[in-house]
């Protein structure tokens, strides 16, 4: 392994895991955006607050059930969706190479315990000392590992246990920007060198009312039902676990791994939102991926009204005639797993040589097959990512 | 192979330091760590942020002479890292406000705190609802958009990367108790790719509340030896029974050495290695063989392509608890073999407590203070040696003596380990 940084090695993508309100596994994904079929999307648990909630799946066949018990659900969905990406590129179970993968999650942070909190915080009305109140209920009604099922970088460490993946582990945080640093960071590592291959994803639970909390607080979050995305005043959170194993050409030739796409470019953009800084920067980020010939876009447009907006904007000065799809509108908006979600499900419409169904107002039906993927993820407050995803040449 | 002297054995840029900047329990700056470090004084005591009866713990290295404007753990996390970053930049001579590289922070995990749940509690009044659906019911109103403004994971590095005018998106991470060795970690990589010339690493953590020192004391991984705080976190004793937390930020500016010897700029330290290794066998406890700590040490070894003795000390992760040490001894005694117990070993910690998120980078900032100094902080608590972990710890004083080549050590929860080298030369 060198870094010589006058390499620029191919980036292959070899493996998918998708976990999600559609089910498991690529092509169930691609059947259920095939069939038109509208969002699976519960109104009812969180209201006024719709989610696309989780299907869930036969845990049992990635996770044991012991350690089942030791996550709470954010891992959960992480931990299988890594499982699903190693089976998916030929490499689980293959000691040697797991032993030398190298991994980077981006992740928020892990569920609370919602009885204990709704306790003490009933308790805390009547009571004139809240520090003697917090140690007491706390030290007491605390689960000693729940600590362990919130810190952030314990989706990887589970993953480790779990699947065995110990080249080196990395969990970078920060919203919508985890999930475009973490791809971002991959790619470089793997075009120059530092990685032959790496395990790279994330995982989001909307089926929380602590999560669901905050973002009520920014007023982000569409209310009461489902609506096209591109014409609504909020975001519906979905329950998303999505992971890729990406490679060079040469490490995936040499064990025979076969490619879904290659990860081109990628550019990732920060600052103040404000319309002309941020279509400087989307300017910017879209001029170094160079998309040429018969684009389609995947937008992981949030459905926050602004943001879409300018993204809805943007993409129509530049990419005119390419077909859009915001998976977002089907799968919901997945925060720091949305970029590798996308990143993903470019993979997978560019082995089926095709866009899924059309399923909100501004997307049309496509005969043509895409040459290339921009796939986009604005994030609902901050960062701005932008990927290019193409076919492996012979 | 390129031959070019700016170039390590690999053909890959060097990195230097240029610029290094700290807070901790013990102060603010390099000039008050250093010389408290030195003279073996301790930031550790009681807690006063919060009532502590009935908790197993009431010490800690907490910062509290930090002007906040709210008192709140991202409030603090950022003035730390704020702080630690405006001394690093200033030392390195780059412009302030116009960071020519990318930010790679290491901090806390956000949540929602204890004071936000009562007042949305209290403010929602005769509701009859009750827990979250309660407190919903108040952020619907809208008045408290700066609720949500504090508790996102990226606001840290938002507010830094606006401050200092670093370029592209800023990095947040965490690999637990890694974190800060992550960060610097990161910047090397970056520079040695070529995406850069520059890079800003900061590591940073102000978040000791009641809930994270009951969560850590869950797990029993605390000190329960309250009755001289100073005396709490005594690395490699026979009688240590647990970290003490604490908090802080270090800050270091990263560079290849091409662009520092450009611009002529003062060099500081070489960082020469990083090494890692993931553990998979525990969320908590590495590897009863210590494997995955020994690749990460002879990782980091052979990234600097130096050879295990050639390091003159090693800024140990030290942490005091039973297992840590213990567990740290044997890995580095399978690398370095007998002649770890003549090479001199101490623990920062045993001063300024478990910075946590930021100790890897706070003990970053020690280190290239240690190789400039040719000054080896002690190990001060060290009154009842382990006789099983026999390391010469420096006890109770500093040493000088000329450092080439420190290796510094991080591991964490979830199986993180992580090391650097840092070196005087280049070659």
């Amino acid at each position: 392994m060198g870094d010589n940084n006058s390499q620029n090695n191919e980036v292959w993508i070899t493996g998918v895991g998708l976990l999600s309100s559609l089910g498991e596994g690529p092509q169930t994904h691609w059947d259920a955006l095939q069939s038109g079929k509208p969002a699976n999307v519960d109104a009812e648990r969180f209201a006024p607050y719709p989610v696309h909630a989780l299907t869930e799946p036969d845990w049992s066949q990635q996770i044991s059930r012991r350690d089942m018990r030791q996550m709470e659900p954010w891992q959960q969905i992480g931990t299988y969706a890594a499982g699903l990406a190693l089976d998916d590129a030929g490499a689980k179970k293959d000691e040697s190479l797991c032993g030398r993968m190298d991994m980077i999650v981006a992740a928020g942070g892990g569920e609370r315990d919602m009885e204990v909190d709704a306790a003490v915080m009933k308790e805390g009305r009547s009571s004139n000392n809240t520090d003697a109140l917090l140690a007491e209920r706390l030290s007491n009604d605390l689960r000693p590992t729940l600590f362990l099922a919130q810190l952030s970088n314990l989706l990887a460490g589970n993953i480790s246990i779990v699947h065995k993946v110990t080249g080196s582990s990395r969990t970078f945080m920060g919203e919508e920007g985890a999930g475009i640093s973490a791809i971002q960071t991959a790619h470089a590592r793997i075009a120059s060198g530092q990685s032959d291959i790496v395990l790279v994803g994330g995982a989001y639970n909307a089926e929380r009312s602590d999560m669901l909390l905050f973002f009520a607080l920014g007023g982000y979050l569409q209310e009461s039902k489902h609506a096209d995305i591109w014409n609504r005043n909020g975001t519906i959170l979905g329950s998303v676990g999505a992971f890729l194993v990406m490679e060079s050409r040469a490490h995936a030739e040499a064990r025979g791994a076969k490619p879904y796409a290659k990860l081109s470019g990628i550019a990732a953009e920060h600052g103040r939102r404000d319309n002309a800084t941020t279509n400087k920067r989307l300017d910017r980020a879209f001029a170094k991926l160079s998309a040429s010939g018969s684009t389609a876009i995947l937008s992981g447009a949030s459905g926050c009204a602004d943001i879409t907006k300018t993204e809805q904007d943007f993409l129509s000065t530049n990419l005119a005639d390419a077909p859009v799809r915001a998976f977002g509108n089907i799968m919901g908006h997945s925060i720091e797993t949305h970029f590798p979600l996308g990143v993903a499900l470019a993979a997978l419409s560019l082995k089926q040589g095709a866009l899924y169904k059309p399923m909100a107002s501004n997307e049309v039906e496509s005969d043509t097959t895409p040459e290339n993927i921009l796939v986009t993820t604005l994030g609902h407050n901050r960062a701005e990512g932008m990927a290019l995803i193409e076919p492996v040449s012979k | 192979m390129s031959t070019s002297p700016q170039k390590d054995f690999k053909g890959r840029s060097i990195v230097v330091v240029t610029g290094v900047g700290v807070v901790s329990s013990l102060g603010k700056g390099k000039q008050d760590n250093w010389t408290a470090l030195t003279n073996g004084k301790s930031g550790i005591h009681r807690i006063e942020r919060f009532e502590t009866d009935g908790l197993k713990t009431s010490v800690a290295g907490t910062v509290d002479f930090m002007e906040l404007d709210q008192q709140s753990a991202p409030s603090l996390t950022y003035a730390l890292a704020d702080s630690a970053a405006e001394e690093a930049v200033q030392e390195s001579g780059l412009p302030m406000g116009e960071f020519p590289g990318p930010l790679f922070l290491a901090s806390p995990p956000v949540e929602m705190e204890w004071q936000h749940r009562f007042a949305l509690d209290k403010e929602a009044g005769d509701s009859p609802l009750e827990g979250y659906d309660r407190l919903i019911d108040m952020a619907r109103t809208q008045k408290h958009k700066d609720m949500y403004e504090l508790l996102q994971f990226g606001r840290t590095a938002d507010r830094l990367s606006d401050k200092f005018g670093t370029t592209g998106l800023p990095i947040s991470l965490s690999t637990a108790c890694a974190s800060g060795t992550t960060a610097v970690q990161l910047g090397v990589e970056a520079i040695r790719r070529g995406d850069t010339e520059t890079a800003l690493c900061v590591g940073t953590d102000g978040s000791v509340t009641m809930e994270s020192l009951v969560r850590f004391s869950l797990l029993s991984a605390l000190t329960t030896q309250n009755e001289h705080p100073e005396k709490a976190a005594k690395p490699f004793s026979k009688d240590r029974d647990g970290f003490v937390m604490a908090e802080g930020a270090g800050a270091l500016v990263l560079e290849s050495l091409e662009s520092a010897q450009a611009r002529g700029a003062n060099i500081l330290a070489v960082v020469r290695g990083c090494g890692e290794k993931a553990d998979h066998f525990h969320r908590t406890r590495s590897s009863p063989d210590g494997s995955p700590v020994i690749t990460a040490v002879q990782n980091a070894l052979s990234d600097a392509n130096i050879d295990h003795s050639e390091i003159s000390y090693i800024n140990a992760h030290g942490t005091s608890t039973p297992e840590n040490d213990r567990m740290e001894y044997n890995s580095l005694k399978t690398v370095f073999g007998d002649s770890i117990h003549q090479t001199p070993i101490s623990s920062n910690k045993s001063m300024i407590g478990h910075t946590l998120t930021a100790a890897g980078a706070i003990e970053a900032v020690f280190s290239v203070l240690t190789l400039q100094h040719g000054r080896i902080p002690p190990t001060i608590n060290y009154d009842t040696p382990d006789p099983d972990i026999p390391l010469d710890v420096v006890p109770h004083t500093a040493r000088d003596v000329q450092v080439n080549n420190i290796l510094s050590n991080s591991f964490g929860f979830g199986g993180q380990n992580a090391c650097l080298v840092f070196g005087r030369e280049f070659a």
